[in-house]
């Protein structure tokens, strides 16, 4: 068996909530529904997640999706031994054997006919088939399923289908509001209030452009790296310029309007 | 021509008045005063020169106004520039005197001190006389070459216009502007002198290029972007002209249909121009979002203005509250006057007392005593303290100000206006509201009613610029492209033609069998797959009997690369089409129709994306783009009929057709684009003198194109056509010499090129 003890999540993780999501959870777990993480880059999904495990208790294992994932790479496969052949549980297997919550990030980067695995596990049958090795595991009692996405991406290749998107229960995340967004920079830093707020006008600059020549705006993330930068001491525009703007454009006019926002803001 | 008696007292001034040698009565009457000032910077050498000079001007036996301009012109100039700067300017003097021009010596004068003031050196001077006599050299008149007979009819007004041209331009903007009025309207005195003037648009057009500062073109989009991400406000932003309005300078302002503007902004010390513009913005947001409209009526022009200035500076306080960093910008924007600057006594000094009260409400360091102005600055910010206030309070605190600080001499005629005027404010016209109809409202963005007569034929037009090989500029909006759908024809003659072509059409539909999407592109490296990799396999195994963990994607599966084509044919219909082709009974434009059929047809069959044009153009003001085929509209008869109906007319500007074409085309999301231009000859037009203009215009077309992903392709049915095809399109053009075989080459062509 193994060890459960390694997907546990012993320090509490910072999280600040927004709203009753945390509740929400909790009641979506009581029942073992399946729950969509819906957001832009770096506005606190994964965090949220791991939080949530945290408070729950439950052993958390993470799948970074990308393009390249076979099914075979989430429910797992035979390897070759010198002497034979021996089978190796995926992540969603372990998952499902363990009773951990198996979060699957950005599962939109995946193929689609790497996707469908899942639909299984997220129904009233609460099993997963394993064709090549001939069983079917029932999940344990603990079992749940989390997937995030980034519905930023506006890409008609990268969408979840309907039959995904209709198993699940699903928050829509957003970056916090202004106040909100300053207590989580001075919390998550020590950075003082007064700066962090600057920090977060300058993240509201960017979201209006967002769809003006920006796909997305500065995320919480990135305040939360300028506000690092700042604490152990780099000039505030500096840090600024070389954490916010400089990572998310290469557009010569929106640098431009971004670093006049930085120099109007911090006077 | 009677000598004037010597009859000054000093004998030195007697020997000033012999050495001028004059006898115009008006030059003695201003005589001593000229000599006054002029005794006060010239030494005695330049003071000899100086009447030397006058003298000669006078006997230039072009009347008084030389001499008497020069006398009384020359020693301001030479206040700035030094009297050593006189042979130069003789030189210049003796050159229009020996020239025809002698008529522009005159003007030359008049403008001289103000031309001077502009310039910081003599060897600017120098610059300008040069681009002047280059003028001069080059637009003068002669008959077969050998007498300059004809006065050069620009020089005289560029002179008039000099003071104007040298406060806009740099000196080599000056020069650039010059050029492009010789080049373009050597031969043609009438529109030299237009354009010399500044009367004329394209005058105005490249002075508007050439000008100093930040051109608001340049940075329009940063300016979209500021409003948006600092202030979530967005609007239409319109540049006004700054260049010419003279008496009354127009000022920023907002109104239903946009921001204004002006067009360019110098710097102004170290705020750059496009901080200025910020600023303009900021402060045309703050009204939006915290000034309500006061009611005017009741109010003195004077109550008004001071409820302006006090809100003005309200919302500047907010506006920096919001973003602490435009207080910088503001106060090195925002005149400072001094406090003693204006006498109460005599000059109405209600201007001075609100710019120095602005100053202070914005300026904490402002350094002023006058006790009202501390009591209502201290005020203000206890108005302001609370939070955002109000319109309706400031103007309250404004009218108890004029109450106080009122004086009898705000009523004088002279206006104390130095350092008052506060440039980036607009002119606070949204803040108004008039119960009664005054005559203060203007009314000059009422909707105009388009006239039932006018109707609006096809698509407004679009203007595009034109390369101009001489310089090596663009020239700014120059031809106008008219867009209209082709009229349409009978679409049976397009499939008789077809069926002419029937035993061709099965020949290329093999090819176009051949040439359809089935090529297919290998995925190695796959867990699961169609196919075993035998490559990746055999190294899986090695690395199994090595005791290694294999790599299990040994498999690999196909996937079909499809064609992403899109395709633009440009025809061009000029007048030339409609000659019957060498050996043929039938003319160019029949047998144009008959290849475009087919290949048109082969097209669809291939299922790329694909449009038909056709142009032709009568001077740079009307170049026709007629619209046959979109990329939406499938090969039917609607299509058909256009084609049946073409017809050939007028001339060839190329270069405007295609970057015309090339704006739909570069709109389409494939990967490759492809421009065919089918034409007969080279292209010219009635109004294109020189050959190589327009040859050289569509030559840089294709290098635009070429930048923007538009692959061009041209093939000529001119049998000439190798004298001047490659220097537009380098090696993507064909000539076809049998035009009677264009309906089978055409596609064929089409075919080879995206194989």
């Amino acid at each position: 068996m193994t060890d459960k003890e390694q997907y546990k999540v012993h320090q509490e993780p910072y999280y600040q909530a927004q709203g009753k999501e945390v509740q929400l959870y909790e009641a979506a777990y009581r029942n073992r529904l399946p729950v969509m993480v819906k957001g832009p880059t770096g506005c606190g999904k994964s965090r949220f997640v791991e939080y949530m495990a945290w408070k729950l208790g439950k052993p958390l294992i993470t799948v970074a999706c990308n393009e390249d994932m076979t099914a075979s790479d989430l429910v797992g496969r035979y390897l070759l031994e010198a002497n034979g052949t021996r089978w190796l549980d995926g992540p969603l297997t372990t998952a499902a054997r363990i009773g951990a919550i198996c979060y699957l990030d950005e599962i939109v980067e995946a193929r689609q006919d790497t996707t469908v695995v899942i639909h299984p596990l997220t129904d009233h049958r609460r099993t997963l088939p394993l064709d090549k090795k001939g069983e079917l595991i029932a999940a344990h009692p603990d079992f749940q399923l989390v997937i995030s996405y980034n519905p930023g991406y506006q890409s008609l290749m990268k969408d979840l289908k309907q039959s995904t998107k209709q198993r699940f229960t699903a928050f829509d995340f957003d970056y916090p509001a202004a106040a909100l967004e300053t207590t989580i920079l001075a919390k998550e830093t020590g950075l003082d209030e007064a700066t962090a707020g600057r920090l977060v006008k300058i993240g509201q600059t960017a979201r209006n452009l967002k769809g003006h020549g920006l796909d997305e705006g500065i995320s919480t993330r990135l305040l939360v790296y300028a506000a690092t930068l700042i604490k152990d001491g780099v000039e505030p525009r500096d840090a600024c310029r070389m954490a916010l703007v400089r990572p998310i454009t290469d557009d010569a006019d929106i640098r431009a309007t971004l670093d006049h926002a930085i120099d109007a803001t911090f006077a | 021509m009677s000598e004037v008696g010597t009859e000054y007292q000093h004998p030195l001034m007697a020997a000033y008045w012999k050495q001028l040698n004059s006898g115009f009565p008006q030059v003695k009457e201003v005589f001593e005063d000229c000599m006054a000032e002029a005794l006060a910077v010239l030494s005695r050498e330049e003071l000899s020169e100086y009447l030397d000079a006058a003298s000669f001007l006078g006997r230039m036996g072009r009347g008084v106004e030389p001499i008497l301009t020069f006398l009384e012109e020359w020693p301001s100039v030479a206040k700035v520039l030094g009297g050593s700067a006189l042979p130069r300017v003789m030189q210049a003097i003796h050159a229009m005197h020996k020239s025809p021009n002698g008529k522009a010596i005159t003007p030359f004068l008049q403008t001289l001190a103000a031309v001077a003031r502009r310039q910081h050196s003599q060897d600017a001077l120098q610059h300008y006389l040069d681009i002047a006599l280059d003028l001069m050299a080059r637009t003068t008149g002669s008959i077969h070459g050998h007498h300059t007979t004809f006065p050069s009819p620009g020089l005289p007004e560029f002179y008039q216009q000099a003071p104007f041209l040298l406060s806009n331009l740099s000196m080599a903007g000056l020069k650039n502007w010059v050029e492009y009025g010789i080049r373009n309207y050597g031969n043609h005195p009438e529109r030299q002198q237009d354009y010399f003037s500044l009367q004329s648009a394209d005058s105005r057009a490249v002075l508007q290029r050439e000008r100093h500062g930040t051109l608001f073109a340049d940075v329009e989009r940063k300016l979209d972007l500021y409003l948006r991400a600092l202030w979530q406000d967005s609007d239409h932003l319109v540049p006004y002209s700054t260049a010419f309005d003279e008496l009354r300078k127009p000022v920023p302002y907002y109104d239903q249909l946009g921001i204004r503007v002006p067009d360019v902004f110098d710097d102004a010390g170290e705020i750059s121009g496009l901080d200025r513009y910020r600023a303009v913005l900021a402060h045309m947001v703050g009204h939006r979002r915290w000034t309500e409209a006061q009611i005017a009526d009741n109010w003195s022009p004077f109550q008004r203005m001071a409820v302006e200035f006090f809100e003005d500076c309200r919302i500047e306080t907010l506006l920096c509250r919001e973003y602490p960093g435009l207080r910088r910008i503001f106060l090195a924007l925002h005149p400072k006057p001094a406090e003693t600057a204006c006498d109460p006594e005599t000059t109405s000094c209600l201007r001075h007392r609100l710019a120095m009260l602005s100053r202070a409400l914005l300026d904490p360091a402002h350094g002023y005593q006058d006790p009202a102005l501390l009591d209502f600055v201290q005020r203000f910010h206890a108005a302001l303290a609370a939070g955002a206030s109000s319109t309706s309070e400031i103007a309250g605190l404004a009218l108890s100000y004029v109450a106080r600080t009122r004086r009898q001499s705000d009523q004088f005629a002279k206006v104390h206006f130095d350092d008052t005027v506060i440039d980036y404010r607009d002119d606070n016209r949204q803040m108004w509201k008039f119960i009664e109809e005054g005559d203060e409202e203007q009314a000059f963005d009422a909707e105009r009613k388009i006239e039932p007569g006018e109707e609006l034929k096809g698509l407004p037009p679009r203007h595009y610029p034109e390369w101009d090989y001489h310089s090596q500029t663009y020239r700014p909006d120059w031809a106008s492209v008219y867009e209209a759908l082709h009229p349409s024809g009978n679409a049976a003659k397009i499939d008789q033609l077809l069926q002419k072509h029937d035993a061709l059409a099965k020949r290329l539909k093999r090819l176009l069998d051949l040439l359809k999407p089935q090529d297919k592109v290998r995925i190695r490296y796959q867990e699961e797959g169609s196919e075993l990799d035998l490559d990746v396999a055999i190294r899986s195994l090695i690395d199994f009997k090595g005791g290694a963990t294999p790599d299990p994607r040994i498999n690999m599966s196909h996937r079909t690369s499809g064609r992403d084509i899109a395709v633009m044919l440009l025809l061009d219909l000029s007048e030339s089409l409609n000659e019957k082709a060498a050996g043929s009974e039938q003319t160019i434009l029949e047998l144009s129709q008959e290849a475009v059929s087919l290949l048109a047809w082969a097209i669809e069959k291939l299922g790329d994306p694909f449009a038909i044009a056709g142009f032709h153009s009568n001077t740079r003001h009307d170049v026709r783009y007629l619209h046959v085929k979109g990329y939406s509209e499938h090969w039917n008869d609607e299509v058909k009929a256009r084609l049946a109906a073409m017809q050939a007319g007028w001339s060839t500007r190329m270069g405007a057709a295609m970057r015309h074409a090339a704006h739909y085309l570069g709109a389409r999301p494939s990967d490759k684009k492809l421009m065919l231009i089918l034409t007969d000859g080279q292209p010219s037009d009635v109004d294109a003198q020189d050959e190589r203009l327009l040859i050289e215009d569509a030559r840089q077309a294709v290098k635009e194109l070429d930048r923007e992903g538009i692959f061009t392709y041209c093939i000529s049915l001119d049998p000439k056509a190798d004298e001047y095809v490659a220097d537009i399109f380098g090696r993507q053009y064909t000539v076809v010499d049998n035009i009677q075989r264009l309906p089978e080459k055409l596609p064929e062509l089409f075919m080879a090129l995206t194989k």
